[in-house]
């Protein structure tokens, strides 16, 4: 019997709707049939990377079941989240952690930093004595590379953002999930603190088998990870595959865009002037009907408004969505 | 370069904030010029006091901050307005007259200050003639010729705010920035928070906008990327204090201050191969309390007995290149 996929979403769609009344009413496909599957039998890394209003938090909230989907699927194990039994969804929500993006929001200033590893001991029982808690307590956070001494008894404002959001992985080291969701995870801590975050993520995946979802908006750190990216436009994926394949050799005009607009940290590799276009918002009516790219396409054709391109396999690891391939 | 007289000579300027638990010494201490014509990148991570000290350039800090020493001399700034060349000095009423005329602004996340009631032009034409006299009719064609050059439609004069993009708002606020043809701009993190395909456009836009006005920009920033891209020179800030200024290329490829080379080898890059990055271990410390001797040493992987006691001055150890790091100071001492 082959493992069924750790998580596998399908024709996933989140349509909010705006402006009822005598303005009309308008519909943003938030995500907009998405599909995509983690495999179940080896921990893998997946990059999602999109620019703002790109849908990749709403994802993420899906997943999570913060949001119900307009129309879609997402099977964790084989299941359906959104029909498991009340016993299966606390698993569930064992099994899938999250690290949010802002390590100053996440805590309750209130609270010492040791309760947001105390509850989850606690919730799940992973500790029957108060000493063998304190010592799974002091073992997490080494394994983030943080000093028990420096951390225990203190509040959440006196801590950095990065030494917060490795608490945030303490949590989940407690936890030993399947699945990481991780929502622009380093973007508001300091360069020099992001790569201790970003280790400790490829070691969780290497030792420990835990895969991991990672979103972002910065290429540069995704390309960091490795693993496998899916490049979403306005709700829809329009590239998917191996890291490196994507990064090289992108396919579909968005991606490309995306990728030279990365600015190369080296001051002997400038941006070529390029004439600046005068900017202008064109928006067709129907945006959905088509390719969502095509108003910014420079290589748009007329079929292009006809229907959303499908998936296209290029090699055995990349898939793109446009009518060029 | 080495005897050019500097457009804006900075020396030993702080900035503190007294509050109930004692002074906060967010800028304590920095100097370098700036240069006539050049794009002159600030770089430093959060808290190290780099907007702190344009605020303070531009005199901007109000109560319980207040610039406690230091001065910013520039005749060229100030000329035709006062006698005294010192920015620091200079009588609230005097400093009006240099703003938008001789120094303008871009502060972080403006495009967000647009008034959402008013259209672009304006809010562009509101600025200028606060700060000059002219026709009404003058500043008008003015500011279509300022949208020409950001690269927006003379059609976006008539539009409001929420009808523009961010990267459209943005390079509207360079716009109103560059009316009265500055002699500096000073730009703070002028794309944080935008796409990077904004972001592009928006630093391009600054580079056409230093070539059409011939202005001096200063551009901070924590992003290396962006300076890599733009800066001509760099300034690298640390912990309230100056660690290493020299030309971008230079820093880049060689830099000097063990904080630089960290700061440096923790970007992570899809031009190259994949390689393991190790950042910078520790934490930045407190204005509150910076550390005795180099402010960096509790972190720096070479640190000496000096570095515990003595601060090191910033000392010009090649042509051009400043770095204020005692493995110099020592190098120098014994050779």
């Amino acid at each position: 019997m082959t493992t069924p996929p750790l998580l596998e979403i399908t024709n996933l769609s989140k349509v909010f709707v705006t402006g009822r009344g005598i303005a009309g009413r308008s519909e943003i496909r938030a995500v907009d049939d998405i599909s995509f599957t983690l495999p179940g039998d080896k921990a893998t890394l997946l990059t999602m990377v999109g620019e703002s209003g790109s849908g990749k938090t709403t994802i993420t909230r899906n997943i999570l079941g913060l949001v119900t989907p307009t129309s879609g699927a997402i099977r964790y194990k084989g299941k359906d989240i959104f029909t498991m039994t009340r016993p299966e969804w606390e698993q569930y929500r064992k099994e899938v952690q999250v690290v949010f993006q802002d390590p100053y929001g996440t805590y309750n200033p209130f609270y010492k930093i040791d309760r947001v590893l105390q509850v989850p001991i606690r919730k799940f029982r992973l500790a029957t004595t108060k000493t063998e808690e304190q010592r799974i307590i002091e073992e997490a956070l080494r394994a983030v590379e943080l000093r028990p001494a420096d951390i225990i008894g203190r509040y959440p404002h006196q801590l950095s953002g990065g030494e917060r959001q490795r608490i945030m992985l303490a949590r989940i080291y407690l936890m030993r999930p399947q699945l990481i969701l991780a929502d622009e995870p380093v973007s508001m801590i300091d360069v020099s603190l992001r790569a201790a975050f970003l280790n400790i993520l490829l070691r969780f995946e290497q030792e420990y088998g835990m895969s991991c979802i990672f979103i972002t908006h910065d290429l540069a750190v995704g390309y960091y990870l490795g693993g496998r990216i899916l490049i979403l436009c306005q709700g829809r994926i329009v590239e998917m595959g191996d890291m490196d394949a994507v990064v090289r050799e992108p396919k579909h005009p968005y991606s490309q865009l995306l990728i030279a607009s990365v600015p190369p940290p080296n001051p002997k590799d400038r941006w070529a002037e390029t004439e600046i276009r005068a900017g202008e918002l064109r928006r067709s009516a129907d945006l959905y009907r088509g390719c969502i790219y095509r108003d910014r396409c420079p290589q748009a054709m007329p079929k292009c408004g006809d229907a959303p391109p499908q998936m296209v396999k290029m090699t055995e690891n990349h898939e793109v969505a446009c009518y060029l391939y | 370069m080495a005897n050019e007289e500097p457009l804006l000579r900075i020396r030993d300027v702080r900035v503190h904030y007294t509050s109930v638990r004692g002074v906060y010494k967010v800028v304590d201490g920095v100097g370098f010029d700036v240069m006539r014509d050049e794009v002159l990148g600030i770089a430093g991570e959060s808290g190290c006091g780099k907007s702190t000290l344009v605020e303070g350039l531009l005199r901007l800090i109000v109560p319980p901050g207040k610039i406690a020493s230091g001065e910013a001399v520039s005749s060229d700034l100030t000329a035709g307005i006062t006698n005294n060349c010192d920015l620091l000095s200079l009588s609230d009423e005097e400093y009006r007259q240099l703003r938008w005329k001789s120094i303008s602004y871009i502060p972080q996340g403006s495009m967000h200050s647009l008034n959402p009631v008013m259209k672009i032009e304006d809010q562009i034409i509101d600025a200028m003639l606060t700060h000059e006299t002219m026709p009404k009719q003058a500043a008008k064609t003015r500011v279509a010729e300022l949208l020409g050059i950001v690269g927006l439609s003379p059609a976006v004069a008539g539009l409001y705010p929420h009808e523009l993009s961010g990267g459209m708002k943005q390079r509207a606020i360079i716009a109103a920035a560059i009316a009265l043809k500055p002699k500096l701009v000073i730009a703070d993190e002028p794309t944080t928070a935008l796409d990077v395909t904004i972001q592009k456009l928006v630093l391009q836009t600054l580079m056409r906008v230093k070539r059409e006005i011939g202005c001096t920009i200063m551009v901070v920033s924590h992003d290396m990327p962006v300076h890599a891209q733009i800066a001509d020179r760099l300034v690298i800030m640390y912990a309230g204090r100056v660690m290493e200024v020299g030309p971008v290329v230079g820093i880049f490829d060689d830099p000097l201050h063990p904080y630089s080379q960290g700061l440096i080898a923790t970007i992570p890059s899809i031009a190259q191969e994949r390689r393991r990055l190790a950042g910078i271990p520790g934490a930045s410390p407190s204005p509150l309390a910076w550390p005795a001797g180099c402010r960096f040493h509790p972190r720096c992987k070479q640190a000496m007995a000096i570095c515990q006691d003595v601060e090191p001055a910033v000392v010009e150890v090649r042509p051009g290149r400043y770095v204020a790091c005692h493995l110099f100071g020592v190098l120098r001492g014994m050779s």
